[in-house]
């Protein structure tokens, strides 16, 4: 029998596959959970998770409060404008004093990479990181396979075209480590400015000279969202020249295979990252994604709340 | 395997027991109209469907039958042990009103009935819930007992019952080991 045996949800490249298959699988029977007339089970009972959100979110924030909700947990969320923070609170000093409160988890969404690692270090309780500067955001990687093994079956064997800035995106880099440990190929494009350099040394991942060598004859092609609150003026001229170049429309979406699936991780600049017809387009699973996300955070809030066996 | 292992039924006995609970469900509810099968994951479901079979073959019509899941439910959930996968709960029905049978393989302390009685509850309000076991083995730390027991066993605390299922699900036999 599968077991999770992590404390921590930091980054998917510390998970290994079978870790993942047993959240997507646990996801899965999550999934039936959110479909009931009476949609919540007893699980978490007892338990109380705080989420602490350093930064701006609305889906991944209420997404996880939902999920904590359905599994019976309490959950009580901070913002950074009624925080301590504005007053000069270290995050540690946060840390020690939300954990005097006893909470069970702790989702964290901060703007520096690596702060998950530093904080768990410094509580007792689990820590699930909802976002950490430009390094990961594990539960949009796993809500990302969730959807992608919903429409296809299996991860195995998949060509995903992730398309963007990839320098500034922990959606990109959760996807890439969660879909090269699946056995997927994934193809990246976008401007050279917002391509880190070595990122094809993570695994099965090529680095593409253009958008259409990305996309052609893709299984999944997914737009990432150009992030003007990361990124100084210079990496780009304007939007309407990267939508020339790097946007999704009608016309280049034929390139990918017959009904290739579309992904975006939101919130969508219609016109820039994608065209408004491929965002409503039968093609598009977005929507999908924002409901998988509640299954596959209700998977992670529960498998973190087992005993650790490290 | 290390344990001392007596075969308590063979394939043929275990089928012999499902197509007598099936005429026991039959002449209790008078028929089939408006019962349900529920097996509990995994073994009760393989045993449902054991059932729901010999009841088409002893009355023609079909049975609906679900499976439940009680990972969610469980009462030892936040004990010190890694949490197990959650497997799928399968009610593709309403059970509004539904004279439900839960189906479980072994019945010991109870505690997994409590947590499907709960599961069940989720899905809506049934007339009534009956319980059918293959093996009942004592030793309940709850007030639930079965209305259809496919046999009693005496047991102590050390051993352990199991119902051995084929790659197909089939049931081949029940041993006790100790």
């Amino acid at each position: 029998m599968a077991e999770f045996k992590h404390k921590h949800i930091i980054a998917l490249r510390d998970l290994s596959k079978a870790d993942i298959e047993l959240l997507i699988s646990t996801a899965e029977s999550m999934r039936e959970v959110n479909s009931r007339d009476i949609k919540k089970v007893p699980t978490l009972r007892g338990k109380t998770i705080i989420n602490l959100f350093y930064e701006a979110s609305t889906r991944t924030r209420t997404s996880f409060e939902i999920a904590g909700k359905r599994l019976s947990a309490d959950t009580v969320n901070i913002a950074p404008s009624n925080s301590s923070a504005t007053k000069g609170e270290t995050l540690a000093d946060t840390a020690l004093n939300l954990l005097a409160m006893k909470p069970d988890i702790i989702v964290m969404r901060h703007a520096v990479s690596g702060s998950h690692y530093h904080l768990a270090k410094k509580v007792s309780c689990s820590i699930i990181n909802a976002g950490d500067g430009a390094h990961e955001h594990p539960s949009q990687g796993l809500l990302d396979l969730l959807t992608m093994k919903e429409r296809f079956g299996r991860l195995d064997g998949l060509k995903v075209a992730i398309v963007g800035d990839i320098t500034h995106s922990r959606v990109a880099r959760s996807n890439i480590q969660g879909l090269t440990k699946m056995g997927s190929s994934v193809f990246l494009a976008g401007p050279p400015t917002m391509m880190p350099p070595g990122v094809e040394k993570l695994g099965d991942v090529t680095v593409c000279a253009n958008m259409k060598e990305a996309i052609q004859d893709a299984d999944v092609v997914m737009m990432l969202r150009i992030q003007q609150e990361r990124q100084g003026k210079t990496l780009m001229p304007n939007t309407r020249e990267y939508s020339r170049y790097f946007g999704l429309n009608p016309e280049n979406v034929k390139l990918a295979k017959p009904n290739a699936m579309l992904m975006h991780p939101g919130p969508i600049n219609r016109g820039v990252e994608m065209s408004s017809q491929v965002v409503d387009g039968d093609q598009s699973w977005i929507l999908k994604q924002v409901e998988n996300g509640v299954a596959v955070r209700m998977s992670m809030l529960y498998h973190v709340c087992g005993g650790e066996l490290e | 395997m290390t344990a001392e292992q007596t075969v308590l039924m063979d394939a043929a006995g275990v089928k012999r027991a499902l197509t007598r609970i099936a005429h026991e469900i039959l002449e209790r509810n008078k028929g089939v109209a408006d019962v349900v099968l529920i097996g509990i994951r995994s073994g009760g479901v393989f045993l449902a469907a054991g059932i729901a079979q010999q009841i088409s073959v002893i009355e023609g019509g079909a049975v609906s039958v679900g499976a439940v899941d009680i990972t969610l439910y469980r009462d030892d959930i936040s004990g010190q042990l890694p949490h197990q996968a959650v497997g799928k709960t399968d009610i593709p029905f309403s059970l509004e009103g539904k004279k439900v049978i839960l189906v479980d393989d072994v019945l010991f302390t109870g505690r997994t009935i409590r947590a499907a009685m709960d599961a069940l509850m989720d899905h809506g309000r049934p007339q009534c819930i009956q319980l059918a076991v293959l093996i009942d083995r004592g030793h309940r730390e709850l007030p639930i007992r079965a209305d259809y027991v496919g046999r009693n066993v005496p047991t102590s605390l050390k051993e352990n019952v199991r119902v051995v299922f084929d790659v197909n699900n089939q049931p081949i036999e029940v041993v006790l080991e100790k």
